[in-house]
């Protein structure tokens, strides 16, 4: 017998970006029509300008052996989720192989399939289906499910009544009774309370003791490193390095230290005249630790270096930093909104805004910084940093944004209230 | 051991094989939209019961009182509607539920594989179940007017076929046509209502003038309709054998065309849900 179980051999995944568009995969059949016309009217010009290809993934090749534990890692659109979808059969490739020996079970997602009508018992079945169980080996290990998730008193009742951890309890209890040779785990240990989070790593690793395949997608570094051997570092759909793990992760790390790192002063694309300009921007934690990711919810310091022109002291400046997605502002800090007077600044050397809690949920954000010297632009840059958020639980519950919201939300801290039973009471 | 392979093109040639390896979850898709539905609205299965005996009062009146349309044979005229309405009735929901199929668990194909075909035929059970409550209803109602049908009635389950194999034919083409452009949803009440007017659900079709019947027949309906008259009412009149051949043919090609564009847009549900 070979001694691999997962191979894959020049994958490729091809997407054709349209521009222009609504930016979503769908046309309508308005804008088929008004296409199909065009086309009709002009048939030498077939080719679409406005769409451009993009490789998800590109010529990867790699092996896994029976009963390892090899994570998968890499920024935002590196092809970590594409390369998912492939080996778990939702999207197929476009060139190249995958040959996989053994069931394999794909949980791209936690409780894919629950149904908030219908009861624990109902979606245990359910959901154990969707996941490739036949009905009888739910059957068998229905109980050990509902042990395992600690909802026993709550099986006939519909699920929508359940709180989100005890639904997030159950629907991974399922899955982690699926028992495949290999098992593709992406993202699941972001959800769910401390304690339960650490049960489901326990449970992962008797997976993997047992000698089963674990291919495991994840931001968390830290469950990474503890669970996994070995890791894949992918970058632009292409593997950048493939060894032990902790090895990776130090390339990881580097690798967008780098590319944040790069020199602003060279930018051309600035607007203001040029008294002062931002040089470099650098990402920090509560400790002045530059940080190549950072959490929702967890204390940043963006620190901006500027170089003033000719050496000067500069007074009466205004600084702020603007916190954007893709075409649209989150949210914006400056000097105005909090400090009482403008700021003098040396001729060289950097200011830090400091956010107590970041309130922005899992995705990449552009920084734009802006300086005013007596309210004439100096500099003004779009994209001058890329920042990458990670969940960090922001909210205590595991959930940085509600369902259907991911990526991109900005967190608020907020509470509900019911009115009291004493004060819903009707006038007589 | 069994070997997996991923590659371009492979899912298609094992896709039969998969269709028949993921048969239960076929089954427990169409179990759960079942639960959801009698669950979910308040009144249940009342309104199962309600709203087939509604649209037969409506449609009596509207054709039989008002407008004065014959019935066929001694049979009373809203036996006569509730036939037409049964097959009407089951091919309108089921093409409301499939084209709707796959958009409402756009989760489940973006996270999971299977062969998407499942999504929209199972859908269409639970129209089936709706289906066979209402003939139960036919049934109490024929039994009140002490109507017995005659030896016909052992041809119906082939009219009930041909009516599923329409429904999924038009289902699985509005089914994919409804993923790749986002806006046919709009089409989709357009055409049951229009379908409504167009089939002969209220009247019988032996008020449509004789030339103009073949061409009438080109509703795939129509036959369908009136093969369900034919085998629940003793009329004099006999069935038109043209509409019915009509209407299997454009079930078998509307059938096999659906399900050939349905795996060729399938591929890329997931890219573009």
């Amino acid at each position: 017998m070979s001694n691999w179980i997962i191979e894959t051999e020049n994958l490729g995944k091809k997407y054709c970006l349209r521009h222009g568009g609504a930016g979503h995969g769908y046309v309508t059949l308005r804008e088929a029509m008004i296409h199909a016309l065009k086309r009709i009217s002009r048939p030498l010009r077939f080719q679409d300008a406005a769409s451009e290809d993009f490789w998800a993934l590109n010529d990867l090749s790699f092996r896994v052996k029976p009963g390892e534990t090899v994570a998968i890692i890499g920024r935002n659109g590196a092809g970590k989720s594409t390369l998912l979808k492939i080996l778990s059969r939702i999207t197929e490739p476009t060139v190249g192989r995958v040959r996989l020996k053994g069931r394999v079970s794909s949980l791209l997602e936690v409780g894919t399939g629950f149904h908030p009508e219908l009861t624990g018992r109902e979606n245990i079945y359910l959901n154990g289906t969707i996941l490739g169980m036949t009905k009888r080996e739910v059957d068998r290990k229905f109980d050990a499910i509902l042990d395992f998730a600690g909802v026993q008193k709550f099986v006939d009742t519909p699920v929508k009544h359940f709180s989100s951890g005890m639904q997030v309890r159950l629907a991974f209890a399922v899955a982690a009774y699926l028992e495949p040779e290999i098992l593709i785990i992406d993202e699941v240990l972001a959800v769910g309370d401390a304690v339960f989070q650490k049960k489901c790593l326990g449970k992962m690793q008797d997976v993997a003791a047992d000698g089963r395949t674990v291919l495991f997608v994840s931001h968390d570094l830290a469950a990474v490193e503890k669970l996994c051997s070995r890791a894949i570092l992918l970058e632009g759909g292409r593997c950048r390095a493939d060894g032990p793990t902790s090895q990776t992760i130090a390339q990881y790390q580097a690798t967008i230290l780098e590319a944040a790192s790069l020199d602003l002063a060279t930018r051309k694309d600035r607007r203001g005249s040029g008294l002062v300009r931002f040089v470099r921007v650098e990402i920090l934690d509560e400790n002045c630790k530059e940080q190549g990711v950072v959490l929702s919810g967890r204390p940043l310091r963006v620190r901006l270096h500027y170089r003033a022109a000719g050496g000067k002291t500069l007074e009466n400046c205004r600084v702020s930093v603007t916190f954007n997605g893709w075409g649209k502002m989150y949210f914006v800090t400056s000097t105005e909104l909090v400090n009482e007077d403008c700021l003098n600044l040396v001729p060289e050397g950097f200011i830090d805004c400091i956010i107590d809690e970041l309130p922005l949920s899992l995705g990449t954000y552009y920084l734009g910084l802006y300086v005013d010297v007596n309210g004439d632009v100096q500099d003004w840059l779009d994209s001058a940093a890329t920042l990458l958020v990670e969940d960090g639980n922001f909210y205590g519950t595991g959930r940085d944004y509600p369902t259907g919201g991911a990526g991109a939300t900005v967190l608020v801290r907020h509470r509900w209230q019911v009115p009291t039973t004493a004060s819903m009471e009707l006038p007589r | 051991m069994d070997e997996l392979i991923i590659e371009a093109g492979r899912i298609e040639r094992q896709y039969w094989t998969d269709l028949w390896r993921y048969r239960e979850l076929f089954y427990f898709l169409a179990w759960r939209d079942l639960l959801v539905r009698y669950k979910q609205t308040v009144i249940g299965i009342a309104w199962a019961l309600l709203r087939p005996l509604l649209v037969m009062l409506v449609f009596t009146v509207v054709f039989s009182r008002i407008a004065k349309l014959p019935s066929e044979g001694t049979a009373p005229y809203s036996l006569l509607v509730f036939a037409g309405m049964l097959p009407w009735q089951f091919f309108a929901s089921s093409l409301t539920e499939s084209s709707n199929s796959l958009i409402s668990n756009v989760n489940l194909v973006s996270k999971i594989y299977f062969p998407r075909l499942i999504v929209p035929a199972s859908s269409i059970i639970t129209s089936f179940v709706d289906f066979l409550i209402s003939f139960a209803i036919l049934l109490v109602l024929m039994a009140r007017y002490h109507y017995v049908p005659s030896w016909r009635l052992v041809l119906l389950p082939a009219f009930i076929a041909l009516a599923v194999g329409l429904a999924i034919g038009v289902g699985v083409w509005l089914c994919a046509l409804n993923v790749k452009y986002r806006d046919f949803r709009y089409v989709v009440p357009f055409i049951v209502q229009f379908g409504l007017y167009v089939s002969p659900v209220g009247f019988s079709s032996s008020v449509v003038p004789p030339k103009w019947r073949l061409l009438y027949s080109l509703n795939p309906m129509v036959g369908i309709i009136d093969g369900f008259r034919w085998t629940l009412i003793r009329g004099e009149a006999g069935l038109y054998w043209p509409s019915v051949v009509c209407s299997a043919g454009l079930t078998a090609v509307l059938c096999l065309a659906g399900i050939w564009y349905f795996r060729k847009t399938e591929r890329v549900f997931a890219d573009i849900i």
